[in-house]
């Protein structure tokens, strides 16, 4: 999965001619410090539209740093990352959901409010607030305060910004995170659902997220000094 | 443009549902009025000439209070990293954010300050300069206090970091604002001349103000 650059570049060279048109998430000889030290160096990869990368490896090597640096939240000091695709000439942030760490839910609004600040914000339809709250089991908590969901509900109020926003690339972050087994099976179909749609999916995990297909990549602190 | 309003909708309900950002402002704004004929005396005369300088201050440091609240809880919950993967640059967030502050905070101060210029004895025909020169002067105060809240984002406690960093900033808007009331109270003076600088400068701040902000959200998002 971790290639050389020189490796990457001259299948780029071939590729690009005839399937610019295609989703696909490049990352070149991608570098990246964080508070001085250096957490991601010379790594390079492609997702190809319809399939799932699982970045994986212990604490600290790299994954979330790798997710923001994608999502273009933290400047690489050297190499690109470029999503491909119909709509190219559109920032990469745009056509990506980014799902951190934390929730971005709003403890005093409803789930419902919540669900809906997000659907028009990110270019959604309302229409689809109902079903991505029901698709995630929280039809019946939709008037609630989000601050009285339990961690789990807050996480699949989260995860439920997926289905807001129609968006090619998806970046999670520990997606699974406090879940319990129904709705990871539930966040696995919408994850299968999504890449077999012709989506791309970057999931930094610890735990297996039971997906039909997916490539993982490992992070870890001898491919970093590498 | 559904995004922006969106936007602007939400901190709105939040600045309601979250409570206190308005009424902490109301009500400290009252307070520090209330207390300024306690301390100066019941010198009538002294409180009127005063009196425009003391209102503007008292909702400068009034204003101030809610700034915090801008960015920082959207911050904590991961918010911010989710709005910037939306259609708005964050020039535009940091403006509606700013926006939502300024209808949450300035506008009830500038309903709350004739009412306050009762107790300080204000000239009368100063009452209609004065909610003026508020409304046209504040919007710098949201627009400019967002550059500091962005910029202490990280730092806890920021409240006394953000008040450094942007009192300084507010200076020409609470110069040319008093001096529109006192061209109307204390002739000669030109009224008119105020009102132009200190829609200059508000002018001025809703065109700075978000950039500076959004290059320092841009710096806390990593």
């Amino acid at each position: 999965m971790i290639s050389g650059k020189t490796d990457i570049v001259t299948e780029d060279n071939t590729r690009n001619s005839d399937r610019s048109v295609e989703t696909q998430l490049i990352v070149e000889s991608l570098a990246v410090e964080r508070g001085g030290r250096r957490v991601i160096s010379e790594l390079s990869f492609k997702v190809a539209a319809g399939e799932a990368l699982l970045l994986t490896g212990p604490n600290g090597a790299g994954k979330t740093t790798l997710l923001k640096a994608i999502a273009g939240f933290v400047p690489p000091n050297t190499g690109r990352v470029v999503l491909t695709g119909a709509d190219g000439d559109h920032p990469l942030a745009e056509r990506t959901h980014y799902i951190g760490h934390t929730n971005g839910v709003r403890s005093t609004l409803t789930v419902e409010e919540n669900a809906q600040f997000w659907a028009q914000y990110l270019g959604g339809s309302d229409a689809a607030v109902a079903s991505a709250l029901e698709r995630f089991g929280l039809g019946g908590l939709a008037t609630i305060p989000a601050g009285y969901l339990s961690a789990g509900q807050k996480r699949r109020l989260a995860l439920a910004r997926l289905l807001l926003a129609d968006r090619p690339l998806w970046l999670l972050d520990e997606p699974s995170s406090s879940l319990d087994a129904a709705a990871t099976e539930v966040l696995a179909g919408v994850l299968d659902e999504h890449v077999a749609a012709g989506g791309l999916v970057v999931a930094a995990t610890h735990l297996p997220l039971g997906l039909a297909r997916s490539r993982e990549l490992r992070l870890g602190f001898a491919a970093r000094a590498a | 443009m559904t995004s922006i309003w969106a936007l602007i909708k939400r901190d709105l309900l939040l600045a309601a549902r979250d409570g206190g950002a308005t009424g902490t402002a109301l009500g400290f704004y009252l307070i520090v009025i209330a207390l300024m004929p306690l301390g100066l005396g019941p010198d009538m005369q002294l409180l009127s000439r005063i009196a425009p300088g003391v209102l503007w201050i008292g909702l400068l440091l009034a204003a101030l209070l809610s700034l915090g609240r801008m960015f920082d809880t959207d911050q904590d919950e991961g918010v911010l990293e989710a709005l910037a993967t939306g259609p708005l640059p964050l020039e535009l967030v940091a403006a509606a954010k700013a926006l939502a502050h300024w209808i949450s905070s300035c506008v009830p101060l500038a309903i709350l300050a004739p009412v306050l210029g009762l107790l300080l004895n204000l000239d009368l025909a100063a009452y209609p300069i004065l909610v003026g020169t508020v409304l046209v002067g504040s919007p710098a105060i949201s627009f400019l206090g967002c550059v500091g809240a962005a910029l202490t984002l990280r730092s806890r406690r920021g409240g006394l970091l953000i008040a450094l960093l942007v009192l300084p900033l507010y200076i020409p808007t609470l110069i040319f604002g008093i001096s529109a009331i006192s061209a109307v109270v204390t002739p000669p003076g030109s009224l008119e001349a105020s009102l132009l600088l200190l829609s200059a400068v508000t002018i001025a701040s809703l065109v700075i103000g978000p950039i500076a902000a959004a290059a320092a959200l841009r710096a806390q998002l990593g």
